[in-house]
């Protein structure tokens, strides 16, 4: 167990910059998810706290020992990999020894923990197998396993589940998460699904194009989203977006109006902005209510999703393609065709700038 | 109806026809062989496609001869250490050009191939000063260094071809369980490299044994000759009879230890030429 602290971390490839000016704290026994669209850095991220790849400026330490030019295994660092990557010629017991066999520990300190270890992941019925007889389901937790017996202070994920169908991934993040609340050791996971990163973390690290967008607990990042990257990539359905314009506005409050919504009272602060201002509005799918409306301000219904207890609305937008979603509780009274208005929820309203960061609620309606 | 069974017929005659044919091809040569070793003397030219009399006299003849079994005996030092050289050569080698990232990788593997281009007689003659220079002329030793020349490139390719298949991720879980380079090679990447070290090595083998050129210029006296020369230089009684029995018996014996570690290997040669063909 340990605690990990990026600083000013970059790393370049060439001459192309993958990860810039990192800065993390990841605290001894929390569950930290690295989340984020294919290619923003995240599984490099992680390979720089692992050793696999070196790191080409910043400072990283481990329980506050920097670690930039230690090998791996001097790290005290265990990984479990989206391939699961077992040695495909030894069995279940061999592989989960390999590491502590490399490591000279005593051979019965080895078979204890390696039984130890089984015992926790349910493998002790599978210890003779080799992994090409396990299904997937296995291979993972022998996958983990070899990353445990070694009891590293840091357990790093690398998209784990994601070579596995649906209902086993469901299963196996929950034995992920108990894994967690039982060994309490540090984790640190890679996903580019938000369901992962939102269900399982203690922290969320939201990454984009090899910058950290956001830090924060999973309820945080719902709530106040930042930037707009990360109030359209953490949610599901993801959120709406509207362009609208700033009308009045100072640091307790303000107006703005947004192309077939009307003017709308919201508490953001708006004193860094100019009336007139180009922003955009921000709206989750569950917090807009849809009313019967005629002219050119309504909305057209085009399609409506049923999902057995919520019900999907998709509108056509007023600007761009991406079709707008409400979302409720299933039974919908919203038929195709039929034109609505919004109605959002002011409380609920996420505000962003001409550069996409999210303006933040006035101070005297954010106490209350 | 019964056109259609005739002409199945007639495909399936001719699929066998085709088969007697090639194997018939393939085969007389090596059986006219065995015949002809099997019988005495005085038979020797009478033309017959069947053993009539077993004869093992020229198998006594050439096993009496203290020469041809020290030749049998310097074959298998050089072929079995030339496989050695080239197999431990090639694996690190191919773990260096198929896993490591550095500049001219490419073109060091396009000069490993050019060096197996050149025909064996165009560097006869420098092989041959290189040999005498380093005091090697008239000893295995010289052949062994020779034949793992013309062996390496082959092994070196078949190798890193195979080793750049394996998962990148299954290096670097070794490297999580702290194996240094040598021990990934060792105990995780040799493990998984059977067949293809057992195709390369069979085929080095092969090489080495059969090899005749630089055996007949690199050796000088009778008990440093390797199997191909000494056949060859099997004299009769004078210089107008050639001793075809004793040659066949020979031929015959250094062709079994081919034929058995080919049969020993078979399955694995086939899952080692055809890897990389498929995913898997």
């Amino acid at each position: 167990m340990a605690s990990v602290t990026l600083d000013k971390v970059n790393k370049v490839f060439g001459h192309t910059p993958i990860i810039k000016d990192v800065d993390l704290d990841i605290g001894d026994g929390e569950f930290v998810v690295f989340v984020g669209p294919s290619g923003c850095g995240k599984s490099t991220l992680l390979r720089l706290i692992a050793g696999l790849e070196s790191i080409s400026d910043g400072e990283l330490s481990i329980a506050g020992q920097v670690v930039n030019d230690l090998p791996p295994r001097e790290r005290g660092v265990g990984m479990v990999f989206q391939s699961y990557a077992l040695y495909p010629h030894m069995t279940v017991y061999e592989n989960m020894a390999f590491g502590l066999k490399l490591a000279k520990t005593a051979k019965e300190t080895i078979h204890e923990r390696v039984m130890a270890t089984a015992r926790i992941l349910q493998l002790e019925e599978l210890l003779e197998r080799k992994p090409k007889a396990l299904s997937g389901g296995q291979r993972q937790r022998v996958a983990m396993g070899r990353a445990m017996a070694r009891e590293p202070r840091i357990l790093l994920f690398d998209e784990p589940l994601s070579n596995l169908d649906a209902s086993l991934r469901v299963q196996m993040r929950n034995e992920i998460a108990r894994l967690h609340q039982r060994l309490g050791s540090t984790m640190i996971y890679v996903t580019h699904d938000q369901v992962e990163a939102m269900t399982l973390a203690d922290k969320i690290v939201v990454l984009n194009a090899g910058r950290v967008e956001q830090v924060g607990t999973p309820h945080e990042l719902y709530q106040r989203p930042a930037t707009r990257f990360v109030a359209g990539f953490i949610g599901s359905p993801t959120m709406n977006f509207l362009p609208a314009t700033l009308v009045t506005g100072n640091d307790a409050g303000c107006r703005v109006r947004a192309a077939g919504i009307g003017e709308l009272a919201l508490p953001q602060d708006t004193a860094q902005q100019v009336a007139g201002e180009a922003l955009t509005l921000g709206v989750r799918p569950e917090h807009l209510r849809l009313a019967e409306a005629a002219g050119d301000n309504a909305f057209e219904i085009v399609n409506v999703e049923y999902l057995g207890n919520e019900v999907y609305v998709y509108l056509e937008p007023k600007a761009g393609e991406t079709l707008l979603i409400h979302r409720s509780e299933a039974p919908s009274p919203w038929r195709v065709g039929q034109k609505v208005a919004l109605v959002p929820d002011p409380e609920q309203v996420h505000l962003f700038d001409a550069g996409d960061r999210a303006l933040g609620v006035a101070t005297a309606r954010a106490v209350a | 109806m019964t056109s259609r069974r005739l002409t199945k017929l007639v495909a399936r005659l001719g699929f066998w026809v085709l088969v007697a044919v090639v194997l018939l091809y393939a085969v007389f040569p090596f059986y006219y062989a065995v015949i002809t070793s099997l019988k005495p003397s005085g038979e020797l030219f009478t033309v017959s496609y069947w053993v009539d009399s077993l004869d093992v006299s020229n198998y006594v003849a050439i096993f009496s001869q203290s020469s041809f079994v020290r030749a049998i005996f310097n074959s298998l030092l050089v072929s079995i250490s030339v496989v050695f050289i080239a197999l431990l050569l090639g694996i690190t080698a191919s773990y260096a050009l198929g896993r490591v990232r550095f500049r001219g990788r490419t073109t060091v593997m396009l000069v490993i191939l050019g060096v197996s281009m050149f025909p064996q007689v165009a560097v006869l003659s420098g092989l041959f000063e290189v040999i005498r220079a380093l005091n090697l002329y008239n000893n295995p030793a010289g052949l062994i260094l020779s034949y793992t020349i013309f062996t390496l490139p082959f092994t070196v390719w078949v190798l890193t071809t195979f080793m750049k298949q394996l998962p990148q991720e299954l290096e670097e879980a070794a490297i999580m369980d702290g194996a240094t380079p040598w021990v990934t090679i060792t105990r995780v990447f040799l493990p998984l490299m059977w067949p293809a070290m057992a195709t390369t090595g069979l085929l080095a083998f092969i090489a080495a044994w059969n090899e005749f050129l630089f055996a007949l210029t690199f050796t000088l006296s009778d008990d440093q000759r390797t199997v191909p020369v000494a056949i060859a230089l099997i004299s009769g009684g004078s210089q107008h009879e050639l001793p075809w029995g004793p040659i066949m018996a020979a031929s015959v014996t250094v062709t079994v230890p081919l034929v058995v570690l080919v049969m020993i290997f078979q399955k694995r040669i086939v899952s080692g030429l055809t890897a990389g063909a498929v995913k898997g």
